[in-house]
């Protein structure tokens, strides 16, 4: 009568959880929103993870990080293996951990998240990364200069940083154009404060320097010095980093009014320039008693979570699709709900109204309803007659992402851009002009940090190649790869 | 850091400084501007490239006195450094042979002027210039115009200095007085380039300004510097600074630039007296 034995399969402990600040007190503080794991729960998430031996998850990674093994380490307690393993694939662990889509990436896949949630990889890496920073004594890998050739980086945002360390581990000399006065690209001035500490973007940057890189602020290419001095200054190859340009605007009218910024106006106004400390810091920014942010995407949650730490009575999304097609990733829509931002969907803006005087005191709006999928895949919104109604506010910040910088192109012979304006590139990111390669939001629209920092890593490679002959200077055949949207 | 290299009073609240820039010096052309950042906590705000000197590697700078930035610019001397310099930005102005232009500068406005004067008349151009300030003792770069301008004209709004009046009807008298011109280049307060351009419009000469609206990066990211021109908003950093005078929307620019007005005071406060106020 006996059965067959029964296997004990012990039940995987539930995902371990993050410290938060909570949503009372950090509304009236920068400070970081998510506060990292403890060592010791560190741990404990790190032994749910199965370490499978074919892992969808580095499948799923960008940059293709080695995540079984780091996490394997972390198990033994080793976290300077950890973030040993980290750094052969990635040069912002701390960055990435924190401002990464996990739950689109290597988290998605993760074998552990089919019966419940998957191990918290983003949680764990960032965990590493902070731990590296504050906590290791291993001095950085000293890297030889083994190659004659020097390299030139322009823009020091994920795609730059990215491809600076690639080249740098690959033995070239790199020197690195930012244009701002202070690196780091939206890493400093577009994610704030309380989801990427500054300080961690500063140490990365000095980690950087440490390996052997020349960083020139002040220094925008196209117009301090153009690609083409690059390449006859010596420079053997060169990788176009410079992110997003222009704004979107709303195209309704009013837009000029005061009081209506862009969202990368309102950042970098209080990101880069530290406006909410005026008077001591000497740039202003507008904040009235009713905030209204359009946009669904990353930077909108951001532009609304700023504005309600200034200290508004009123925070309001207002986005013309519905919830599931907000670009906004899950997390940062409940960290803006919880902080009391009110969301306005399937509402799209119809003209600003002005008080008078030339500021803005609301924003007519209309209610829409979704119809058949548009080019996107989404399902096209569209008016209801009838239904406009008026949200007051004295501020309006429009997140609806961006058009690409024209400056190096417009600067730079022969380096074909398309329709969009986004830097043409084959699969590698070689451009069209010789020894030029491009990576980041000016080849795909705006996107993520790592999507960037994938880019950017496999221009790095493609340049090494190139400059030990071992494949063509300029783009095979065009593959430029589509953007996300973010409106 | 850009060490100045030479200061000098140009009028009550107006200097003049010589800065080390070398790279700057070397490439910048007529019209272009640069972006500072003067300390830590300072801001950005741009200042047209006046002149250069690519052997010395410096660039001349005029600055105004209007709020915290131009306050602390004034506190500079010899020697002190300008924490961050970028440039040269912006397009150059399109320097081309139109035979007679004129050159219409009010207040500050003649600094940014003064190179295009320069450059058209190093062009083949024979080139009027028409000055005007509020008085005598505010009207600056007079000796320099006159020296790369055919002639010269000047209107004070109290007639200490040429005429009396304003710019606008100084121009529009030289029209009456037969004065052909082909291109006109004019710069100043908003409301002097409105009347100005409204003058050069109703004769059909086709005008140029060079607009001065809040920027913050400079480089083409935070749209801050958007003008309404001819029904379009364009961004002056990057498609500007110079836009067709008789496409410009200068009331709504005039509003544009009032957006920190409210603010000034504030900041100037908390600067406190000591660097609030440059010793005259």
């Amino acid at each position: 009568m006996s059965g067959a034995p029964l296997t004990v399969r012990r039940p995987r402990p539930p995902r371990q959880p993050m410290p938060h600040q909570a949503a009372a007190a950090r509304v009236t503080n920068f400070c970081e929103v998510a506060l990292g794991l403890t060592p010791e729960l560190a741990q404990a998430e790190a032994e749910r993870c199965l370490l499978c031996r074919k892992p969808l998850c580095v499948e799923g990674c960008p940059v293709g990080i080695d995540i079984p093994g780091f996490i394997a380490r972390m198990v033994k307690g080793d976290f300077e293996g950890a973030a040993r393993t980290l750094r052969e694939a990635t040069d912002l662990p701390a960055v990435c951990g924190r401002v990464c889509p996990q739950e689109t990436q290597c988290e998605k896949v993760c074998v552990v998240g089919r019966k419940g949630e998957p191990v918290a990889i983003g949680r764990l890496e960032r965990f590493v990364g902070d731990w590296a920073r504050t906590e290791s004594s291993a001095p950085p890998p000293s890297l030889p200069m083994t190659r004659p050739e020097r390299v030139a980086i322009v823009g020091s945002g994920p795609a730059g940083i990215a491809a600076a360390g690639e080249l740098l581990r690959r033995g070239y000399r790199v020197t690195i154009f930012e244009a701002l006065h202070e690196p780091g690209g939206v890493l400093m001035y577009g994610i704030p404060e309380f989801r990427l500490p500054k300080e961690i973007v500063r140490y990365e940057i000095q980690q950087l320097r440490r390996l052997g890189a020349e960083i020139r602020t002040n220094a925008l290419v196209g117009q301090t010095v153009t690609v083409e001095e690059l390449l006859g200054e010596g420079f053997g190859a060169v990788f176009l980093g410079t992110g997003a340009g222009l704004p979107i605007l709303l195209g309704v009218p009013g837009e000029h009014l005061n009081g209506v910024y862009s969202a990368n106006e309102f950042l970098i106004r209080i990101n880069l320039m530290k406006a909410h400390d005026f008077p001591r810091h000497h740039t202003p920014v507008f904040v009235g008693r009713r905030v209204v942010v359009v946009g669904g995407g990353n930077t909108a949650m951001d532009a609304a979570r700023v504005a309600r730490r200034l200290g508004p009575e009123k925070v309001c999304v207002v986005y013309r699709r519905s919830r599931a097609e907000m670009p906004a990733r899950a997390e940062e829509i409940a960290h803006g709900l919880e902080e009391g931002i009110e969301f306005f969907l399937l509402t799209a803006p119809v003209k600003l109204l002005d008080r008078g005087d030339g500021w803005v005191r609301g924003m007519e709006c209309v209610r829409m309803e979704l119809g058949e999928p548009d080019a996107s895949g989404r399902r096209r919104p569209h008016p209801i007659a009838g239904s406009h109604f008026v949200l007051d506010a004295e501020t309006v910040i429009v997140a609806l992402g961006n058009n690409p910088n024209r400056i190096v192109p417009e600067t730079t012979a022969g380096l074909d851009v398309t329709p969009r304006g986004t830097i043409e590139v084959d699969v590698d990111g070689a451009t069209t002009k010789l020894g030029v390669f491009a990576g980041g939001d000016n080849v795909t629209g705006g996107a993520t940090v790592i999507l960037a920092m994938g880019a950017g890593k496999r221009a790095a490679a493609a340049m090494d190649e190139y400059l030990r002959g071992q494949r063509d200077g300029r783009a095979v055949a065009k593959a430029t790869r589509v953007g996300i949207e973010e409106n | 850091m850009h060490r100045i290299i030479f200061k000098e009073s140009l009028a009550p609240g107006v200097t003049r400084y010589r800065v080390r820039a070398p790279d700057v010096a070397r490439r910048r052309k007529p019209g272009q501007f640069v972006l500072l950042r003067l300390r830590e906590e300072g801001e950005r705000f741009p200042l047209t490239i006046v002149d250069s000197d690519s052997e010395e590697g410096s660039i001349t700078l005029i600055v105004q006195e209007v709020g915290v930035s131009s306050a602390l610019m004034a506190r500079l001397n010899p020697g002190d450094a300008i924490l961050d310099l970028l440039g040269p930005l912006g397009r150059p102005t399109e320097i081309r042979r139109h035979g007679d232009c004129v050159c219409v500068g009010g207040g500050i406005g003649v600094a940014p002027l003064y190179p295009i004067a320069a450059a058209l008349t190093a062009a083949g151009n024979r080139v009027t210039g028409i000055l005007g300030a509020r008085e005598q003792r505010l009207l600056i770069l007079e000796e320099e115009m006159r020296r790369v301008c055919a002639d010269l004209h000047i209107a004070t709004d109290d007639g200490s200095s040429g005429t009396r009046g304003l710019v606008s009807d100084l121009l529009r008298d030289r029209l009456r007085q037969d004065d052909r011109y082909a291109f006109a280049a004019v710069i100043g307060p908003v409301p002097m380039m409105k009347a100005v351009c409204a003058v050069t419009k109703e004769a059909g000469i086709p005008t140029i300004v060079s607009l001065n609206p809040i920027m913050v990066d400079g480089t083409g990211m935070c749209g801050g510097c958007r003008v309404s021109v001819g029904g379009e908003t364009r961004f002056a950093c990057v498609d500007g600074p110079e836009f067709d005078g008789h496409r410009v929307d200068f009331d709504r620019l005039a509003l544009r630039l009032k957006g920190y007005h409210h603010l000034r005071e504030c900041a100037l406060q908390a600067l406190g007296p000591r660097e609030a106020k440059a010793p005259q």
